[in-house]
């Protein structure tokens, strides 16, 4: 272990004298903190110390990930097509937005299973307005949109003010928002969405020329270069410990790697689909506010310790209503991109497995169950999880009944790597 | 000491239902003093606190803050007056680290976007001030050893710059050196000039950091000792009332009839 002032500063000949001499403000840190060896070495031991203690992260699920796509690939070669990859990374559009609202009210360590029948609702309440009443689609759109807030504005008053159990809320919810879906949609029960349509276009736009999806990654890459060179510096400018410049090459390379590959595989069929863009850009903006302002930190206190966050000033039932306000935004947004992929809403929207789906791939991307852990990035990384199942099943030609059985395993599967990893942080007194 | 006492209650008085929980309850304290609250298991001392901390705001009584009389509604109060409160389950959040527990609620901001970096630094100073040892600031509260949880708990207080903290109980649960390092802490939260309302149990901890010892008996004040001329065992009989059993009682009544017949003492 390294002294912590060698972080701050290159190590120089009787550099340490020098602090022990020199009464400055603060010496007396380093002695006492868990510092990093420098460079690769170091990087593999915390590696090693975060494993060991149970912080698995999203490890799990990128292995998961591996596994499935080289299984299908050995099975059928069709899997691993630039055509099947590009199907896949539109597929998984809907419900990984699903799942973004999921992620947070995990994070709260509550439970949402009325996301399903609130994305039907809202797909019902724009194909209503807009195709059967004519009304302006961006108005329907909005329409749509403010009823999933407002559906999951209900929940949270039910849960937050009158102390209901988030689950039953939910659950009631859950069967009387697909009551009012049946309603809304009347006697004609489907109703088409046409191809034009905002929500069908959103969906099924591609960008085909192949710079879109390369100045799409490069741009990605560039900022979060940028942002981990400017934070490194203001770090050291403080003299607070900063990742070593060596760590953030290797960081960007990876990342480079993977988002420059995706731009390859999705340029070799038609190129950069809208709606994989509009989930990235959300991912990165959501995954800001949710470890970079304020509002975050509430939430992840809430899900912490709730008497510690009502001591802390924060307003405790505000946290839990915003909460759920966003899973049922997010359940529409995840609704209108399903309707729009299938170009119609129908009676049985949002029903099936989706609720299933999303929480599955909410918990398989490595969000606790028990709240306060995880990262929106888990809806990305499950929905690609629980999508490359099903896309490969499909190709295999596998039954539904098996597909199912399929997914609940894997749902298991992940719910106990979480239990497992959650009793050994309990192990190494880190939950 | 003539220095005025910068909290001070006067005749406070606390009923839920039909238990008189406190009554008639004076305690001052001054800047730079340890005033030690001890009593036995349902004397008053947690009502006491939160009577204080805005939680369970008096009947009846005054508050003075700084000479001057204040009510404490709510815990925002009491926190806003200058008063933070350390509770004994410490309501840390074990999944944040040390730095976004310190500042829970009291982030800083950069362009609305909070400045871990600011934060940190802060943190550092702060635990340095201290001498806190903890082995990163970086690590979730979760992994911290009981005696560290109690001195970031304590540490989170003074983010506000208090004037006045309450440490309910932070040494129950703690070994023997955890115990040293939080005694330690209280000494130098005296040396930084706060004013420490300290409730324990534990006598040893009592005699070993406590100026003033106020004993509290079935809700009323029973005895007010400077710790430089008391000693353990006279503490103890005020909160045993050991000091008012039969005995004591029946020698009082017959002095009384004496002076009331005026046959003087004896």
């Amino acid at each position: 272990m390294k002294r912590a002032g060698d972080d701050r500063r290159p190590p120089e000949p009787g550099d340490a004298a020098a602090q022990q001499t020199a009464p400055e403000a603060m010496p007396a840190v380093d002695s006492r903190l868990i510092v990093r060896e420098e460079g690769f070495r170091g990087y593999v031991g915390e590696f090693r110390r975060k494993l060991r203690s149970g912080e698995l992260g999203s490890l799990p699920v990128v292995i998961a990930v591996i596994i499935i796509w080289t299984v299908f690939g050995s099975l059928d070669s069709a899997f691993l097509s630039a055509q099947n990859l590009s199907d896949l990374s539109q597929q998984i559009v809907g419900t990984g937005m699903i799942a973004v609202g999921i992620v947070f009210v995990l994070l709260l360590g509550e439970i949402d299973l009325s996301v399903g029948s609130v994305s039907g609702l809202c797909a019902a309440i724009f194909a209503v307005l807009n195709v059967i009443n004519g009304m302006n689609e961006w108005l329907a759109l909005l329409v749509a949109l403010a009823g999933g807030a407002a559906v999951g504005l209900i929940h949270g008053f039910f849960f937050a003010k009158v102390g209901v159990p988030a689950f039953v809320v939910t659950l009631a919810g859950n069967l009387a928002w697909n009551g009012l879906m049946l309603q809304v949609l009347g006697t004609s029960g489907t109703v088409n969405i046409p191809s034009d349509s905002i929500v069908a276009e959103l969906y099924s736009t591609i960008f085909e020329s192949p710079a879109a999806a390369y100045v799409t990654a490069a741009v990605g890459v560039g900022l979060f270069l940028l942002a981990s060179l400017l934070d490194a510096r203001r770090r050291q400018a403080a003299r607070v410990p900063s990742r070593p410049l060596a760590e953030i090459v290797l960081r960007t390379v990876v990342i480079a790697a993977i988002a420059f590959a995706a731009a390859y595989i999705l340029n070799q069929y038609q190129g950069l689909p809208l709606a994989l863009l509009i989930f990235l850009v959300l991912l990165v903006v959501i995954d800001f506010v949710l470890r970079r302002t304020r509002y975050g930190r509430q939430i992840f206190a809430v899900g912490g310790n709730i008497e510690g966050a009502r001591r802390a000033g924060i307003s405790v039932p505000f946290v839990r209503m915003s909460v759920f306000t966003i899973a049922g935004t997010m359940a529409a947004v995840g609704g209108l991109f399903l309707a729009g992929q299938i170009q119609s809403a129908s009676q049985t929207s949002g029903g099936g497995n989706l609720l299933m789906n999303v929480i599955a791939a909410a918990v398989i991307g490595g969000t606790s169950l028990f709240g306060g852990r995880g990262s929106v990035w888990s809806a990305l990384l499950g929905a690609l999880v629980i999508g490359s199942i099903q896309s490969g099943m499909n190709i295999m030609g596998v039954s539904n009944a098996v597909q199912f059985m399929i997914t609940g395993s894997v749902l298991l599967a992940a719910v106990v790597v979480d239990s497992l990893s959650r009793r050994s942080q309990k192990a190494a007194g880190r939950a | 000491m003539t220095q005025a006492p910068v909290l001070s209650l006067r005749g406070v008085s606390k009923r839920f239902g039909a238990v008189q929980a406190l009554s008639d309850f004076d305690l001052e304290v001054r800047a730079g003093e340890v005033v030690a609250l001890v009593g036995d298991n349902g004397a008053g001392k947690s009502t006491a606190v939160k009577a204080i901390a805005g939680v369970n705001p008096p009947d009846g009584g005054v508050i003075e803050w700084q000479g001057r009389p204040v009510t404490i509604h709510r815990p925002h109060d009491a926190q806003s007056l200058g008063i933070a409160t350390v509770y004994q389950d410490l309501a840390l959040c074990d999944n944040l680290d040390v730095v976004g527990n310190l500042f829970l609620g009291r982030e800083l901001r950069r362009f609305g976007v909070l400045d871990e970096v600011r934060m940190e630094q802060r943190s550092r100073e702060l635990l340095d001030t201290l001498s806190i040892r903890i082995p990163s600031v970086r690590i979730p509260v979760a992994s911290l050893s009981g005696g560290q949880r109690q001195t970031v708990a304590i540490a989170r207080s003074l983010i506000g710059d208090p004037r006045i903290v309450i440490l309910d109980e932070p040494t129950a649960a703690l070994g023997v050196e955890q115990t040293a390092e939080v005694l330690d802490l209280v000494e130098r939260l005296r040396e930084r000039g706060l004013g420490t309302i300290l409730i324990s149990h534990n006598m040893v901890d009592v005699m070993a950091v406590a100026d003033r010892i106020a004993v509290l008996r079935l809700g009323r004040n029973n005895g007010l000792f400077e710790k430089r001329s008391t000693t353990t065992e006279e503490i103890i009989s005020a909160i045993t009332g050991a000091s008012d059993s039969a005995v004591t009682r029946r020698q009082a009544r017959k002095r009384e009839e004496r002076e009331a017949r005026g046959e003087g003492s004896p």
